[in-house]
């Protein structure tokens, strides 16, 4: 549910946390973005960075510049013009896929979790459309939902200490990519040669908040040549 | 300017990086701030050399780095005390000191604290990658190539001869930090502190906890009695943003204190460390001990101003006798 007005959270004298609902949603995190997005077009002076995620957006500030009065004036603002603040439409990419074998350690076992053969794995997961929620966890990292119900998958129980760059994984209702060689706790599913994080590009991250992706099926031999 | 060649790594200790005093600006990208631990010791050791005072430095963790001076520079050491060694003498720490051309500087363990920053006159000469010359050391960008310095490395500096003039600067007696095993910090509940019951408050703001082995620069683990949350809430929240001084509980109720490699989490956080306070994270270390006090909003915002203008006096005092 959207709230109908923020809430607010102190995290510490130089953050704080706005609330914009009380889920994971499109609608909830639409608002999120576009809150997040016009707050960093239009700066205030003592704003050091915003970090927008699934239902809020931490904004953290210089204290010594900038208080809670005017961070919270300045919500109440946005909140008059929002639907008249242009923000950039999202992307639209479709992403590459090996699935399975190597490239895949987990798709048997979620197979076998749901009771259906790999080939309906894949076709569930490359069947549906994703909203960007949120990056996090590490640089490029996307979260993204929602996944079909027949796919839910609990975390492994015992995280892996290394996940290859570009592996793409399932937990619950979402799915993600591993921008580069990780530890991890997500289901693996497959790999994509693109990538996720490059700190000398602008934007350094090939997916940011907001888009949307659909996954495709690739074989071995392509996804050597798309490297 | 010119651009030297200024100090080879001997050998580069358990883990030595380039730091600075973070990047930020890229949340949304989930790019972490990273940057020195201990961002009181970094501002000192670069003014005490000439230095901005967000120039990158080395962060040195523990012990075991050595390295050689490849001509005449001013350095800085400042931070934990790892017994810094000068060929073989004690080098002394908070003051602007010259290496002449084949010194070598060595760290010879923790005497107190954890991590010594070390300020080179003009500065390492590196990139910027994303508005910072700090280490990223899990993505791999920043600093030197992404990676913590290994043995051979050559560090260079722009125009150090300009800075050797800053020997025998030191930072006066009363602004130097004392380090003890047992560490006293100033919180502010939040932001999900609601979210846990009374016993669990009470718990966290009048138990000793233990610092953990498995700490690193994403978080300082603690171990102690165990932080109770509301019966009626899950061991996990949605992922949101995460600030560095924030302290997370996740399910087994020991509580986190969120360093500088992460930007978001998914535990609830009971309480967040003061702006003032946030430099001592870096020198904590396993084995010590960590209790918490409840401050104000506005008791935290008096500390701040005081930590501020103690070293804007400092600035003063250079910028009369430089």
């Amino acid at each position: 549910m959207l709230y109908e007005k923020f809430g607010y959270r102190i995290m510490g004298d130089r953050s704080v946390l706005v609330e914009l609902g009380d889920e994971i949603s499109p609608e909830v995190n639409r608002r999120v973005r576009e809150f997040s997005v016009s707050l960093m077009k239009n700066p205030i002076e003592g704003l050091i960075d915003i970090v927008p995620a699934y239902r809020s957006f931490l904004i953290i500030y210089d204290p010594l510049k900038l208080d809670l009065v005017i961070i919270k004036n300045r919500m109440e603002d946005l909140q008059k013009k929002i639907g008249g603040i242009e923000i950039p439409e999202p992307k639209t990419l479709e992403i590459p896929v090996v699935y399975g074998g190597e490239y895949g350690p987990d798709i048997e076992w979620i197979a076998q979790y749901h009771n259906i053969r790999v080939e309906e794995v894949i076709q569930l997961h490359t069947g549906t459309t994703y909203q960007v929620y949120m990056i996090g966890f590490m640089p490029g990292f996307p979260y993204m939902g929602e996944l079909p119900e027949g796919l839910a998958t609990p975390r492994r129980e015992t995280p892996r200490t290394v996940i290859p760059q570009g592996s793409v994984a399932i937990a619950q209702r979402q799915t993600g990519i591993y921008p580069v060689e990780s530890p991890g706790g997500w289901q693996i599913l497959g790999r994509t040669p693109l990538k996720l994080f490059n700190p000398l590009r602008s934007p350094p991250t090939l997916l940011e908040m907001g888009d949307v992706v659909q996954f495709f099926s690739i074989g071995e031999e392509e996804f050597k040549r798309w490297q | 300017m010119a651009v030297v060649e200024a100090i080879e790594v001997l050998a580069p200790g358990p883990l030595t990086t380039i730091q600075d005093w973070g990047r930020f600006g890229y949340g949304q990208y989930g790019v972490p701030p990273s940057g020195a631990l201990d961002t009181f010791s970094l501002r000192a050791a670069n003014l005490l050399v000439g230095n901005p005072e967000n120039e990158a430095c080395l962060e040195i963790t523990m012990f075991g780095i050595r390295i050689k001076a490849l001509r005449d520079v001013a350095i800085a050491v400042t931070g934990g005390d790892l017994r810094p060694f000068c060929n073989d003498k004690p080098f002394g720490m908070w003051t602007s000191s010259i290496l002449k051309e084949g010194d070598i500087l060595s760290f010879r363990g923790v005497k107190c604290g954890c991590r010594s920053y070390l300020a080179l006159g003009g500065g390492f000469s590196l990139p910027e990658v994303l508005g910072s010359r700090s280490t990223n050391l899990s993505s791999g960008f920043g600093g030197l190539g992404g990676r913590a310095l290994k043995r051979g490395d050559i560090l260079s500096a722009h125009s150090p001869r300009l800075h050797l003039k800053t020997e025998g600067r030191s930072l006066p007696q009363v602004l130097i930090p004392s380090y003890s095993s047992k560490w006293h910090l100033r919180v502010i509940l939040g932001p999900q502190d609601d979210q846990f019951t009374e016993e669990g408050r009470t718990t966290f703001l009048n138990s000793p906890y233990q610092v953990s082995s498995q700490s690193d620069r994403t978080g300082i683990r603690l171990a102690g009695p165990s932080v109770e949350r509301r019966p009626e809430v899950q061991e996990s929240i949605i992922s949101e943003g995460v600030n560095p001084g924030a302290i997370q509980v996740p399910g087994d109720g020991q509580p986190i204190i969120i360093l500088v490699e992460i930007v978001t989490g998914g535990y609830r956080k009971i309480a967040t460390v003061i702006s003032a306070d946030l430099p001592l994270l870096g020198q904590i270390k396993p084995g010590d001990t960590v209790s918490f006090e409840e401050i104000s909003l506005h008791d935290a915002y008096d500390a701040l101003r005081h930590f501020e203008e103690r070293i804007l006096t400092f600035k003063e005092a250079i910028s009369v006798h430089p």
